[in-house]
């Protein structure tokens, strides 16, 4: 009988050696004269584990990570085809890891688990029912289905979805598009590169449902260029599901049709503002635009388009597959659903949690990260980018829902999540922060493009211990300025880090106040 | 880009080609300009007035965009581009001191070429694989949980000849 035996295929999955691992799979099974399949699915996002190596067994896929390939002769001895336990990697069933078992896997649910390019395994794991459901409905219904849902932004910005869709819907234009926002550059996060890697279908279907919805004719999926390996899965799943049907000029016989092209970015943060964006698939400098207009109204070359982040889009199938209710009934206050949250940096279990809005900072941190890597205490943490607040351990109780954290100043962005233990030094973040600004600035407003280069030079004097008592009402002004002066996010919120770190950790900005003279 | 044989001549031809390849519409700059790059290594300052003229767009437009991003080179890279990352959820993890070992390792600064043409030193604002840092890529190929030991281990071998 022919045993199955998956190996990732995800980028972080390679950057950790799979394909020499998968290489020295087959390459025992070949000299041992044992029948096996290996396939390259995506990862199940415990990135500590991986190479997560999973054998397919009666009971269940058994995992064995993290594996190197200089392992697998001994994984081989120790009977790991047949699941056996008798190795140290060994770690029992897949899912009943508690890392995993404590998720709520909804929009995650086949990342991990399929053949990211097979369209069979997609079908058989319930892949294309939204779509096939929505093909039956009005498009103001399926819309309707999306404001039930409450489903907001993933992108950071939280905007209610179906509202946004409803605008394009009603919005007169000769030709509407879709795009999808994959230019997932905060630091911290890869929920979207996990989609694009391990489930593309699914960004292709929901896609596919917005353009049903709004009268959509033609889509783009903007992939940031650092991410190659997300670029050439979605180009391969695109073409798959275009060969069987799913996509192109008549979708599933029915008549409508949906074009989709993948467009790369070019290494600009601020191309993941959605004004950027459109700047950039046009062909121009990924320079902001001001609004209005909305681009629900007059987006991509002037016509109403959906822009949206691809988490927002990849949850869209299940809620028309399972209905609202089903994803509105998860979550608390107005979150509604789940969040892949994504716990990275100095943390000891790190990797994707999807969760319904809710659970506190401290029980990702602590019950699903096991605390910092390094093994010292946790200090800071940033949560929501780049542009996101870093809190402290007072701060870890609240709940990760969008108006908690904008309670406290703070923003859940994207859901990235970086720890740091207690050997950050605060002050530098906070010149990182301005320093990070002053690469990335368009350069279409003043507070941003000039604001950031003077941040930077604010805070190396207070990192020089010069007159801090001159430097941090400048600071705060500063700040002010940018806060409120900025055309954008990139401006307008890079304060957020900044200041933050100056509330929580005032003591790392207190430098050589001993040595100054009045 | 894969591990790059020397830069091709750059000749009429080859732009040709691609120009040929994209429709003749302003949104077909940035494929362009990737193809260029893709094929070239970077984009020579000679292939701007090329592709002004096929999608009527001014040199100064075409050169605008070409030096907004990040991504695209007017010069030659090494044979091989080392990115590494100096993005928040890998300093947490020790970026900055491998970032450090990176540039004496080679000899070079960030955004510089080392002397003998063989590796150039570019940074990185997350490469995505924010739980395992420091990361790197090695033409476009990431490396993770990168140490400064494991750094020069990669560095012989590249230089050395054979892939990383």
């Amino acid at each position: 009988m022919t045993v199955t035996v998956y190996v990732p295929r995800d980028s972080t999955a390679l950057a950790l050696g799979a394909d020499a691992v998968a290489g020295a799979i087959r390459a025992q099974a070949l000299q041992r004269g044992i029948d096996i399949q290996v396939v390259r699915n995506g990862s199940r996002g415990m990135f500590w584990l991986e190479p997560l190596v999973e054998v397919a067994t009666p009971a269940g896929r058994v995992a064995y990570g993290p594996v190197d390939a200089a392992d697998v002769t001994r994984l081989f001895d120790a009977g790991f085809l047949t699941g056996g336990m008798g190795h140290p990697l060994a770690l029992g069933l897949t899912e009943a890891i508690p890392f995993l078992a404590r998720q709520e896997r909804v929009t995650f649910a086949r990342v991990g688990v399929t053949d990211p390019v097979s369209l069979g395994d997609y079908l058989a794991h319930g892949g294309y029912a939204g779509l096939r459901r929505a093909l039956e409905m009005a498009p103001a219904a399926i819309v309707q289905e999306v404001v039930d849902a409450g489903l907001r932004g993933r992108g950071g910005a939280a905007f209610p979805t179906g509202l946004k869709w409803q605008t394009v819907l009603a919005a007169p234009g000769t030709r509407k598009y879709i795009v999808c926002n994959a230019d997932e550059g905060d630091s911290g996060t890869f929920s979207d590169r996990m989609v694009m890697e391990g489930d593309p279908f699914m960004l292709v279907e929901g896609m596919t449902i917005a353009a049903l919805a709004v009268g959509a004719s033609h889509g783009y999926l903007y992939v940031r260029s650092e991410y190659p390996h997300a670029i050439a899965t979605l180009n391969e799943a695109i073409a798959v599901a275009q060969a069987a049907g799913h996509l192109g000029a008549d979708i599933l016989g029915s008549g409508r049709g949906f074009h989709l092209e993948v467009r790369e970015g070019a290494g600009s943060y601020v191309c993941g503002e959605e004004t950027a964006l459109l700047e950039s698939l046009e062909g121009r400098r990924g320079v902001v635009r001001a609004k209005p207009p909305l681009p629900a109204i007059a987006g991509l070359f002037g016509q109403p388009t959906v822009i949206n982040n691809a988490i927002t889009l990849a949850s869209v199938p299940l809620i028309l597959e399972r209905g609202a209710a089903f994803y509105r009934d998860l979550g608390m206050g107005r979150s509604r659903g789940t969040l892949p949250f994504q716990l990275a940096g100095n943390i000891r279990q790190g990797g994707l949690v999807e969760k319904a809005f809710g659970i506190t900072l401290r029980e990702l941190l602590v019950d699903f990260g096991g605390g910092s890597a390094s093994g010292r205490p946790l200090r800071a943490v940033q949560v929501g980018g780049p542009l996101g607040a870093y809190l402290s351990d007072a701060q870890f109780d609240t709940p990760l829902d969008y108006e908690a954290f904008a309670a406290i100043g703070a923003v859940l962005g994207h859901g990235g999540i970086v720890a740091f233990d207690d050997s950050v030094d605060m002050a530098k973040q906070a010149r990182y922060a301005m320093q990070f600004c002053a690469i990335e600035s368009c350069g279409k407003c003043t507070p941003c493009r000039i604001g950031s280069t003077r941040g930077v030079e604010i805070m190396d004097r207070i990192i020089a211990g010069e007159e801090p008592a001159r430097q941090i009402p400048l600071l705060r002004d500063l700040c002010d300025l940018m806060t409120a002066g900025s055309l954008c996010a990139m401006g307008g919120m890079t304060p957020y880090p900044v200041l933050s770190a100056l509330d929580q950790f005032p003591d790392d900005f207190a430098r050589g106040v001993t040595h100054e003279h009045h | 880009m894969g591990n790059m044989d020397p830069p091709r001549a750059w000749d009429g031809a080859a732009l040709e080609q691609i120009l040929h390849d994209h429709p003749a519409t302003q949104d077909a700059l940035l494929p362009i300009l990737h193809a260029i790059q893709d094929a070239l290594g970077y984009v020579p300052p000679d292939a701007v007035p090329g592709v002004a003229d096929r999608l009527n767009l001014s040199r100064a437009e075409v050169h605008g965009v070409l030096t907004y991003y990040h991504h695209f080179r007017q010069h030659p890279p090494g044979r091989h581009v080392i990115e590494v990352c100096r993005a928040e959820a890998c300093q947490a993890r020790g970026a900055d001191r491998l970032a450090a070992h990176a540039e004496q390792a080679l000899g070079c600064g960030f955004h510089e070429t080392r002397l003998d043409g063989a590796v150039t030193l570019q940074p990185v604002y997350c490469l995505g694989h924010c739980a395992v840092g420091p990361n790197i890529a090695v033409d476009e190929q990431p490396h993770a949980r990168m140490t400064p030991a494991r750094f020069d281990a990669l560095l012989r071998t590249l230089v050395e000849g054979g892939a990383p």
